[in-house]
């Protein structure tokens, strides 16, 4: 029988990035030149398939704008498995700004967490500020992986979640990992929607 | 920061939060901004750095008491009840996807220098040694009247007009003794005082039917609570905010609250910049609380009285709870010759929120004299050795105007009761003033997972 992962994965990196438009690309293979900044969705989950027949499903978490004036709760943190942080290689400063992400999550983060260091906007590389050494030269000293990507083109971006899901400790019982997977079966405390839905007749699903 | 706000919503505190995150979903265009770099306000959980630099400035926390990050302390003592409003909005607003729950393993009650556990039915109160045999037999009947009340069959009212006839009318019917109307009416109801006895009983019989229910729900206790401490359940309807669009500043000093010359508002300065917005709302403290001229010459907030908190960690669970991870407590009044109610909630590791085999408990009160702490005393004693205690007494605010005439929309301070519900009565209530209409929860839309 196939084994089944879930993993919280969060976004990070600064405003303009692409970390929506990357989880778009590799969530539902879609890409909108005129995306707006994060409304509506920032929970979106999306499964890999690994050689071997295992599966790892990532609960993903972008940060619906609140990185922009360092607002970024510590929930967001709060039992992450993986991060990846985004910069924009035609943008030397988002670097910067990604390796302060990088300080924050050694930080706050639990220290086993995974972290990917990802150079967004590949399609662009004619204008490129941020040179391949640079970026891989830093990721190797903070022990984090690195590629880049392209969400427009849809360049890298299966790679580098299949990359982080392989990278991902596989062996030890799934309930070591699911702490911070709120939707998944290995919850451990109550189920409030379970429970409001079967003792209470006002909370059916249609009283819109 | 020129662009134009529906509403500016100033602290991050819960009763703030869910309002931030309503709005958003409603479509409003929403700017929530706090002082402090942290989310939460006075309803944050703090961690044992931030604990003892907030109450003992320069002292640094004990090295036994483990890692700082393993500590999310409330400031505020508060439980969820499983069957009530705040569960009903975590529910419908679905934020309870960022959050999750445990129960609280036990409800107790103070009675002649003993604690009991809260029997919540006609069965565990023929178990209960908190009432003799006859009183027993009297509770029994009393519990089966009101869980057999229905508003449409007169049969089940036994002469009864809840509308009209005060619980002491619906006391005497049945002969319950005075020890037994504490449990009940604090215990159980939750009431901080015995005003409610003469007032008509269908507040009372509501509140024991939501006590009893919310038992039912998960079997130990009638209340639960978030993992990694309260403070999480601002920070989740802050996030449910910024997904609708909601902007969020932290550390964001607020010095001016603009208005024009009819006193209308206007916007918000913080330094040399002003963000406009149609309406604002906020927390007692960024509209001159505790300040004798209030804010700007106006006084917009009243202090209404004063509650005293004494967090304590203890090393061990508290004796006579049968070794419970977590519990509340209620000391009636009239247990210890006062006006109100002393109660305790405590949690431990079992919760996430400090080191294993360390026990946090609040004692808090309505201050009564001027001598607070000594206040306390009563529940102090119930704790055993007290390893680290941190005293606070604090004025609760509520507002001086409804809001509509000026736009300014300010909430109340966290009360002394035990649980949610009067916070859940605010958002509503603030809520209605700023729309101008009721508020409908509304299922929030599940992204269809891919």
């Amino acid at each position: 029988m196939s084994k089944q992962f879930q993993f919280k994965l969060v976004l990070l990196g600064e405003s303009a990035v692409g970390k929506s438009s990357l989880v778009l690309r590799f969530v539902k293979d879609q890409f909108d030149d005129y995306r707006e900044s994060t409304i509506g969705a920032a929970f979106l989950t999306q499964t890999v398939t690994l050689d071997d027949g295992t599966t790892v499903k990532f609960e993903i978490w972008d940060t619906a704008g609140q990185e922009r004036y360092k607002s970024l709760a510590p929930m967001y943190y709060r039992n992450a498995n993986c991060a990846v942080v985004v910069y924009d290689i035609t943008q030397s400063a988002s670097l910067e700004k990604a390796k302060s992400w990088i300080r924050e999550l050694q930080r706050q983060a639990d220290p086993s967490i995974v972290i990917a260091l990802c150079g967004n906007k590949l399609d662009l590389a004619a204008r490129r500020q941020v040179t391949e050494e640079e970026a891989k030269k830093f990721a190797e000293e903070e022990g984090l992986m690195w590629s880049e990507t392209s969400a427009k083109s849809g360049e890298g971006v299966t790679e580098i979640f299949t990359a982080i899901a392989k990278k991902l400790p596989l062996t030890a019982p799934p309930s070591a990992r699911t702490g911070g997977a709120r939707a998944g079966p290995a919850r451990t405390g109550v189920d409030l929607n379970k429970q409001a839905n079967t003792t209470d007749g006002q909370n059916e699903p249609c009283n819109c | 920061m020129d662009e134009e706000y529906d509403v500016i919503v100033l602290g991050t505190g819960l009763t703030e939060c869910i309002l931030s995150g309503l709005l958003s979903v409603d479509g409003k265009k929403v700017l929530h901004m706090d002082r402090n770099d942290y989310y939460g306000g006075d309803s944050a959980s703090l961690n044992l750095s931030q604990l003892y630099r907030q109450f003992k400035p320069g002292q640094e926390p004990p090295a036994e008491l483990g890692r700082d990050r393993d500590y999310a302390v409330d400031l505020i003592p508060k439980f969820i009840i499983a069957a009530g409003e705040l569960t009903r909005i975590l529910v419908h607003t679905d934020v309870t996807r960022y959050l999750e729950f445990k129960q609280i393993a036990g409800s107790f009650v103070y009675r002649d220098g003993k604690i009991s556990k809260v029997p919540s039915n006609e069965m565990e109160a023929v178990r209960s040694p908190l009432m003799g045999l006859f009183e027993k037999r009297r509770a029994k009947k009393f519990f089966e009247f009101l869980q057999s009340w229905k508003d449409e069959d007169p049969a089940t009212h036994q002469g009864i007009d809840l509308d009209k006839d005060s619980m002491k009318v619906v006391y005497e019917k049945f002969g319950l003794e005075p020890g037994t109307q504490d449990f009940i009416g604090h215990a159980m109801a939750l009431y901080l005082d015995d005003d409610y006895i003469t007032k008509p009983a269908r507040e009372a019989y509501k509140r024991i039917v939501l006590y009893t229910s919310s038992m039912a729900r998960y079997g130990k206790s009638p209340y639960i609570y978030p993992l990694y401490g309260l403070g999480e359940l601002p920070q989740s309807f802050a996030r449910l905010s910024a997904i609708y669009g909601g902007t969020y500043m932290l550390d964001k000093p607020i010095d001016e609250i603009v208005t024009d010359e009819s006193g209308k508002f206007i916007g918000v300065r913080s330094g040399n910049e002003t963000v406009k917005a149609k309406q604002v709302i906020g927390d007692p403290s960024y509209f001159g609380a505790g300040k004798a001229d209030g804010e700007n010459g106006k006084v917009r907030v009243l202090e209404q009285h004063k509650v005293v908190r004494a967090i304590c960690i203890l090393k061990h669970p508290i004796p006579g709870t049968d070794d419970s991870d977590s519990a509340q407590i209620i000391i009636p009044q009239n247990q210890v010759n006062r006006r109100n109610d002393i109660y305790i909630a405590m949690v431990s590791s079992t919760h996430n929120v400090c080191s294993k085999d360390v026990y946090v408990a609040i004692v808090s009160t309505i201050v009564e004299t001027s001598t607070p702490e000594r206040e306390i005393l009563p529940g102090l004693q119930l704790l055993g050795p007290i390893y680290e205690k941190f005293v606070s007494v604090s004025s609760l605010y509520t507002p001086t105007s409804s809001g509509q005439d000026d736009n300014i929309f300010i909430t109340r301070s966290y009360d002394a009761t035990s649980h949610f519900e009067t916070v859940v009565d605010d958002v509503t209530d603030v809520w209605k003033r700023v729309t101008n209409k009721e508020l409908v929860l509304k299922k929030r839309e599940v992204e269809v997972e891919a």
